[in-house]
């Protein structure tokens, strides 16, 4: 008896469950899988799109990941520096942006000014923002010899040169001053995270930090025992978002690579072998690093 | 002790064994390096902003003066004016207004759901699923929009090369591609621009919450629906602001979605496009007017460009001001977390 009225409640989980996921599953299936399908379909061919009957695919098997893999010389080169930008960037957006978002949450006067100016960057680096300047190609070689013109003494520079040609010089420094160096593209790269790690923040209550604060907590202490498992599960989401908007950055070598071998070679296949190899990669960086890191963010579940 | 009767702070330093004073010095410090570094990194991020701002209140002649900087010496409204013009007026903005409020409720509700489906309960092929969710995140859109403009041309279920139940019934399929509703339905079925963040955002933001609210609503009474509704929802509206924002700003400056449902023929609709297209339209205006083979100047189109970024800046400013209140306000109505 029992055992069937918990049977009952699984099984009716499950539809509510598929209730609740139907709206992807028929946007999913209706636009999205023939896309996703025809588009890995297209890196096991030859794509002929100057044919007279528009498109058409000849099977080629294997042979445009064999290009990828070990013809091609600039593709694999550039997989590994993209990576290893995203290892040494990632981490520093995330820290960045999950500082920035504690601190805006604080009351001070002016806050909503200045969260109105974080959020600049996420509407400076979308969309068609992205490329208006560069677009227009007598503004984009001006802009080198602006640049030319003005990068040539700074105290920065110098300052970097004694740190690191005294005896502290370390890898460790070099990551640093790297960060620093591209201290603006992280601000603009990190104004999605901010809001994301903010409305997260907003959602703890207050009520915990009272309880703790009766029970002689610091603010130090309820920072690592409150704060940041509260948050966890938006880290997690923020990893997987800057992980992804930095690897599918149209600027770096590797999509610029990607997209020249589309629109000025016209190679579909390759392009798409390209693309999905990227993808894959990708996703098998998401599934590691979340594995690892579903254990220690905290659910209620 | 004062004449009121209350202890001056020195007194109550003292008391404390300096401990106050220490206490108070230390949040001083805490308060000046806040504010020393916002104040920095707000500079950083508004700097190229205030140099449009400067330029667009330039007359043509300040741009050529090598001793105007940041202060134009003749004030102007004209290029004010000039990018308004170009930007086609009022209409762009209006459009993109009421499509992006359209598509980021459509997005946001349907992926509130979603991400609820996938946070809360059990059911066969939910890794699979997920696994979907996944994918969609990092598929970038410039990947899908070829393949998924050819569906959309002549759209069909299962739609494999123009086999599908509708080619069987009517002999040709529906052309999705530019028609806004198409857009609509494409974003109520989770499939828009970066509907799998949103998915996303929303499930962590679920399994976050306290399985407790939820058996305490069954206890109660609540169905399924109503405890998603009545208990849950209200505590997402922090999550629901942020996707609903980015789904609006991503709208408002997107160049690769609008293109495929919203064309009509070669005219562009959405703000977007125009400020897209600002600088060339301007080019063909003045090779019209001032004879063929007339280039218009770097300095005064990068002028232009940038009092229309501007221009297109402001509602997504507003918009966020507005939006960012819900931030704040949602703690005091579902404050029971924990």
């Amino acid at each position: 008896m029992a055992k069937a009225k918990r049977r009952d409640l699984a099984r009716g989980n499950a539809i509510a469950g598929y209730m609740f996921i139907l709206p992807f599953i028929i946007g999913f299936v209706l636009f999205l899988l023939i896309p996703l399908v025809s588009s890995l379909y297209m890196s096991f061919t030859e794509v002929d799109a100057l044919g007279k009957q528009g498109f058409t695919y000849t099977w080629i098997g294997l042979k445009n990941y064999n290009e990828v893999f070990f013809i091609n010389e600039k593709y694999v080169p550039n997989l590994l520096t993209q990576l290893k930008n995203m290892a040494l960037f990632v981490p520093g957006i995330l820290v960045f942006s999950f500082f920035m978002a504690v601190l805006l949450n604080q009351d001070f006067h002016g806050r909503t000014f200045v969260r109105a100016v974080y959020f600049l960057p996420v509407i400076l680096s979308s969309g068609i923002m992205v490329g208006l300047e560069t677009n227009n190609s007598l503004l984009s070689s001006m802009k080198d010899l602006i640049e030319a013109d003005t990068s040539s003494v700074s105290i920065t520079k110098t300052l970097e040169s004694i740190l690191l040609t005294g005896q502290s010089a370390s890898k460790f420094f070099q990551y640093v001053i790297d960060l620093v160096n591209q201290v603006y593209d992280i601000a603009i790269a990190s104004g999605i995270q901010i809001i994301i790690f903010l409305s997260g923040l907003q959602t703890i209550s207050p009520s915990m930090y009272e309880a703790a604060k009766i029970e002689g907590c610091t603010a130090w202490e309820s920072f690592w025992k409150i704060t940041f498992p509260m948050i966890s599960s938006m880290i997690l989401v923020n990893m997987v978002y800057t992980i992804v908007d930095f690897c599918t950055k149209s600027n770096s070598d590797l999509m610029t690579l990607i997209t020249n071998t589309l629109y000025m070679n016209f190679e579909y296949g390759l392009t798409a072998a390209m693309s999905w190899v990227y993808f894959v990669i990708i996703m098998g960086i998401l599934g590691i690093l979340s594995f690892i890191l579903t254990r220690w963010v905290y659910y209620y579940d | 002790m004062t004449k009121d009767g209350r202890i001056s702070f020195w007194e109550r330093n003292r008391k404390s064994g300096g401990y106050l004073l220490r206490k108070r010095i230390g949040e001083y410090i805490f308060r000046f390096c806040r504010a020393v570094l916002l104040f920095g990194l707000c500079f950083l991020i508004l700097q190229p902003l205030l140099h449009k701002f400067s330029i667009s209140m330039m007359t043509e002649k300040d741009l050529y003066d090598k001793t105007v900087i940041n202060i134009p010496r003749h004030f102007s409204t004209e290029p004010i004016k000039t990018a308004w013009h170009y930007l086609h007026g009022i209409t762009p903005f209006f459009t993109s207004l009421r499509i992006g409020i359209v598509v980021g409720i459509l997005q946001v509700l349907s992926c509130t759901l979603v991400g609820y489906g996938f946070a809360r309960y059990k059911f066969p092929l939910k890794n699979f699923w997920f696994g979907c969710v996944i994918l969609l995140i990092v598929v970038p859109a410039q990947t899908l929009i070829t393949p998924l403009q050819l569906l959309l041309a002549d759209w069909d279920f299962p739609g494999i090369r123009g086999v599908g139940i509708l080619h069987l019934i009517t002999g040709h399929g529906l052309k999705l591609t530019g028609k806004e509703f198409a857009y609509y339905v494409v974003c109520a079925g989770c499939a828009g621009y970066k509907s799998g963040l949103y998915i996303y955002m929303m499930r962590q933001h679920f399994r976050n919450e306290p399985k407790e609210l939820e058996e305490a609503a069954y206890v109660d009474g609540c169905n399924r629906w109503t405890t998603f509704w009545k208990i849950l929802l209200p505590g997402a509206r922090p999550m629901m602001a942020s996707c609903f924002l980015f789904s609006f700003v991503w709208w408002w400056t997107d160049g690769v979605y609008s293109r495929v449902f919203f064309a009509k023929g070669n005219n562009w609709v959405t703000i977007a496009n125009a400020l897209n297209g600002l600088v060339e339209n301007m080019g063909h205006d003045m090779e019209r007017i001032m004879g063929r083979g007339y280039i218009v100047p770097a300095a005064r189109s990068n002028q232009i460009l940038s009092t229309g970024t501007l221009l297109t800046l402001i509602p997504l400013i507003v918009i966020y001001v507005l939006a960012q209140k819900s931030f704040v306000e949602s703690i005091s109505q579902s404050g029971i977390k924990g």
